[in-house]
């Protein structure tokens, strides 16, 4: 394995989403405690995203995945002030006064959403003064945010917009540590600040992680966690000193004020979701039961190559695996990923995502998205190419807490879209227009409709099509 | 081949004895060549014993052949993985499977993938199964810029992987090769040419070798090198890197040398082209993901081909030892960029030549591998559909003209968790 994969294998975070708000809390969460967490983490580094300017626009003659499993042929979508208006059959009615693109023989879906991305926090160029995606000086950070680590010119935020329609993502710390700290969802918009890049209302999401990263990194420092049982002990103590923080917050000498305590109660309170790196059925589960001791839920487990082991588990728990469609043999815990993994979780009624934690693959989520349908179907099961396109739309979309704005071509929503000049499900489409809040941020037609970053701005190659 | 009931008879196949080879005819399927001609319909393939016989739509079919037929189906020549690790590496991160480099050894372009390569490596299978039947295998570099002897590989459940054993040295000179020299270009390219000079001593009187430059084993190995009888492999990706590495053949004119990864071969395209020096370049590396790719693009492949570079696909460090299976995703992402305003793809032809008769011809054995021609080895592919698209699934893998199992690890796991809840036993005892 050469440094490039293995500084990816461990810049592959772990983030557990915990969409806490249905877990099982004994103690009655006082509303002025609750609600000091969420203005905490609200008030701080707040979104300044503004859309970008839009054109009423109207696609017609165009096969509409919905991102919800529904296909429309010879479909019409309706964008108007930045929202979704109508999207539906050929009867659907728009007015006249609009934009008209002709979508014979193309494609129309929701803007593409990465649940698991390193974009900016492991930029390109992956010099070391970019590598900010693991805070590995102790297995226990979830007082650090990734944001503070996003390098908004990273030039990878461009090819997934370009190559993959990538509208939405989630930006996670790595996989070093235990707790890694709060992710952010980002709109995939060229942008001089990351607040200006952050998805207004998105909650956070807490990454955490399981297997081997956590032990290796610190195991060979000679510190816990050594092994899988010390990350576990280790994991257990820091809930326990969470839930006492959250207590003691409650009583009447609340304790000094702590961020990386702060986002531990956000989970326990259900504001922050967890979002868990882990690869292992047997772990998988060891989480699971983890997190009904201490009252949280886990959202995602990401990775998750083992997830069709136990898909009868994770249907039942309702927690979501955001997996690849196909990498394995890189370490031991990946040694027994499967291509049908996907299609074993849908045959069980689990939810699936596919996520890149990649920089290439981020370009071509549809493709991946399209290989594990293919595996599915190959060993007989039933799965739509619209089922497909929610795997990388409308599910990373719930599981980032953002179903309610995008993710879906419903209308009120985001007009975040993305025109293909052909199925995305086959190896020779690509985007030919991309649009976030109805701005149209990528034209392949119009070289001026192409971000470039800053970094590549006066370098050999700038503004190619790459 | 993903039928169950296939899987059953393979499963089987892989426990007998070895299948041997025999005469088959595969009829009525798109037959693509592999040499960048239009693919033919309605044709028929026939194998002989380890060899392609015919090919073409006026093949008689030989009484004694069994008959496959390929009606609806696309036939083409194996996958050729056109820069690999494959076989030399088990799982990534456990040392004890992983033979890609030694930075420990005394050894540098002595090293020889040979002795490593495992035919039984779980990542062989998966790929052979995915209608990869050859490989170029590298190996990595470890304390030197030079990593060694590479070879080329076929892909058969069988127990001799080699189909040429020291075909190639591989060599760094792009910025692994300024990290592996100590520190800068110019390390790495006084280090080549001293150990180049210092063979050539070795070579006039064994008695002069200065040892603290290099083994005497070392220098054995770099004395092909020199000659030109064996290729030299450069990994280098920077336009300038690109061009120091033509500019070797000043001091060194017999040097066969091949380009590996060239992410920004484009910009001097003109030049690689003009130097006879082929490629076996990342075929969707766009990103800078360090200063040698500055302008790193997808359009490189096809960009080099119109300017007359010969050109194939590799996969220098993208996964190179488990996903060979991503040649056929990789080439047909290169097609879609046609559609792309200023984007520069290859044809449909052009880029299936890409991984089965371009990286064949590129190493020197077009006339044994890569494309389904009289005389050429039997490695064919029945497929369900175009082999480029996503869809597609690959029915029946011949090697050497034998039919291979295509059997895995991950179709076993797949089919004891067809159904995840354990029955009436555990689920260790579902086979």
């Amino acid at each position: 394995m050469d440094l490039r994969n293995l500084l990816a294998v461990v810049a592959a975070g772990a983030l557990v989403t915990g969409c806490a708000a249905t877990a099982a809390e004994t103690e009655t969460a006082s509303a002025s405690a609750s609600s000091a967490s969420k203005s905490s983490a609200k008030a701080a580094f707040p979104s300044t995203y503004k859309p970008y300017s839009y054109d009423n626009t109207v696609i017609t003659g165009v096969t509409i995945f919905d991102g919800e499993g529904q296909r429309f042929d010879n479909g019409v979508i309706f964008m108007s002030a930045g929202k979704i208006v109508s999207v539906g059959g050929p009867e659907t009615v728009v007015p006249t006064d609009s934009t008209i693109i002709d979508g014979t023989g193309k494609y129309v879906t929701p803007g593409i959403i990465d649940i698991h991305s390193h974009l900016g926090d492991y930029p390109t160029p992956s010099v070391a003064a970019h590598s900010d995606g693991n805070e590995a000086t102790s297995p226990v950070t979830p007082e650090v945010w990734a944001e503070h680590s996003v390098w908004p010119q990273d030039p990878g935020f461009s090819r997934a917009l370009t190559n993959g329609g990538i509208t939405s993502l989630q930006i996670l710390p790595g996989s070093a540590n235990l707790f890694g700290g709060r992710s952010v969802t980002l709109k995939n918009v060229p942008a001089r600040t990351v607040q200006a890049m952050k998805f207004p209302g998105a909650p956070y999401g807490m990454k955490m992680a399981c297997g081997e990263n956590p032990k290796r990194v610190y195991g060979n420092r000679n510190r816990k966690p050594a092994t899988r049982m010390g990350s576990i002990s280790l994991t257990r103590q820091t809930w326990i000193n969470a839930q006492e923080y959250k207590k003691k917050r409650k009583g009447a000498k609340p304790p000094k004020r702590d961020i990386g305590m702060e986002t531990l109660v956000g989970v326990l309170d259900g504001d922050i979701l967890v979002h868990n790196h882990c690869y292992r059925a047997d772990e998988l589960n060891q989480i699971i039961d983890m997190s009904k001791e201490f009252g949280y839920k886990v959202t995602a487990f990401h990775h998750a190559v083992e997830s069709y082991k136990i898909a009868d588990i994770l249907a039942k728990e309702e927690i979501c695996s955001a997996i690849w469609a196909d990498w394995w043999g890189f370490k031991m815990e990946a040694y027994d990923a499967i291509p049908e993994n996907a299609a074993l979780l849908q045959q069980a009624g689990a939810c699936v995502i596919i996520h890149s934690d990649d920089e290439n693959q981020i370009q071509r989520l549809n493709q991946e998205a399209s290989k594990a349908l293919a595996d599915g179907r190959a060993m007989g099961i039933e799965i739509t190419d619209a089922q497909a396109i929610q795997w990388i739309t409308y599910n990373p979309a719930k599981a980032m807490g953002i179903s309610e704005q995008t993710g879906s071509l419903k209308p009120g929503k985001m007009a975040d879209v993305v025109l293909w000049n052909d199925n995305p499900l086959s190896v020779y489409a690509r985007p030919e227009k991309v649009w976030i809040d109805g701005a149209m941020l990528y034209d392949a037609n119009d070289p001026n409709r192409r971000p470039v970053s800053d970094f590549e701005l006066g370098q050999p190659g700038e503004g190619d099509v790459k | 081949m993903k039928h169950f009931a296939k899987l059953l008879v393979s499963s089987l196949a892989l426990m007998a004895a070895p299948v041997v080879a025999e005469t088959v005819a595969i009829t009525g399927g798109k037959v693509v060549v592999g040499d960048g001609s239009a693919p033919m319909d309605g044709a028929t393939v026939v194998i002989r014993d380890s060899r392609v016989v015919a090919v073409g739509t006026n093949v008689t079919v030989p009484a004694n052949a069994r008959r496959i037929d390929a009606s609806g189906k696309w036939v083409t020549p194996g996958i050729f993985a056109g820069f690999s690790r494959v076989g030399l590496v088990e799982v990534g991160a456990v040392s004890g499977t992983n033979d890609t480099s030694a930075a420990d050894s005394v050894f540098s372009a002595a090293l020889d993938v040979q002795y490593a390569v495992n035919p039984f490596a779980a990542p062989v299978a998966v790929n052979r199964a995915a209608g990869v039947t050859r490989a170029v295998v590298s190996p990595s570099t470890g304390k030197s810029i030079f990593g060694g002897y590479g070879a080329i590989v076929d892909l058969g459940a069988d127990n001799n992987p080699i189909t040429k054993a020291r075909a190639f040295q591989f060599v760094e000179l792009g910025e692994t090769g300024h990290r592996r020299a100590g520190g800068s270009r110019t390390a790495a390219h006084i280090l080549f040419r001293a150990m180049l000079e210092e063979a050539r001593t070795y070579s006039r009187n064994p008695a002069l070798l200065d040892s603290d430059m290099l083994k005497a084993s070392d220098a054995k190995a770099l004395l092909p090198v020199i000659s030109g009888k064996t290729r030299l492999l450069v990994h280098a990706n920077s336009a300038n890197d690109i061009l120091k590495v033509l500019g070797l053949r000043k001091d060194f004119p017999s040097l066969k040398l091949v380009l590996v990864g060239a992410n920004e071969g484009w910009r001097v395209a003109n030049d690689i082209a003009a130097a006879k020096v082929p490629v076996l370049a990342s075929a969707l590396s766009d990103l800078p993901y360090s200063f040698e790719d500055l302008s790193a693009t997808q359009s490189n492949i096809g960009r080099m081909k119109q300017a007359g570079v010969q050109v194939a696909i590799g996969m220098i460090n993208d996964r190179d030892a488990h996903q060979l299976r991503y040649s056929m995703q990789y080439a047909g992402n290169l097609v879609a960029l046609n559609k792309v305003p200023r984007a520069t793809g290859l044809s449909w032809d052009e880029a299936f030549a890409a991984i089965s008769s371009g990286p064949a011809e590129i190493m020197g054995m077009g006339g044994q591998l890569g494309s389904l021609k009289a005389g050429r080895q039997g490695d064919v592919v029945i497929w369900t559909g175009d082999p480029l698209e996503l869809s597609t699934q690959v029915e029946t893998v011949f090697i050497d003209g034998v039919e291979q199992s295509l059997s895995n690890r991950q179709e076993r796991l797949r089919e004891r968790y067809r159904n995840p809840t354990p029955g009436a036993l555990p689920k260790a005892y579902d086979r």
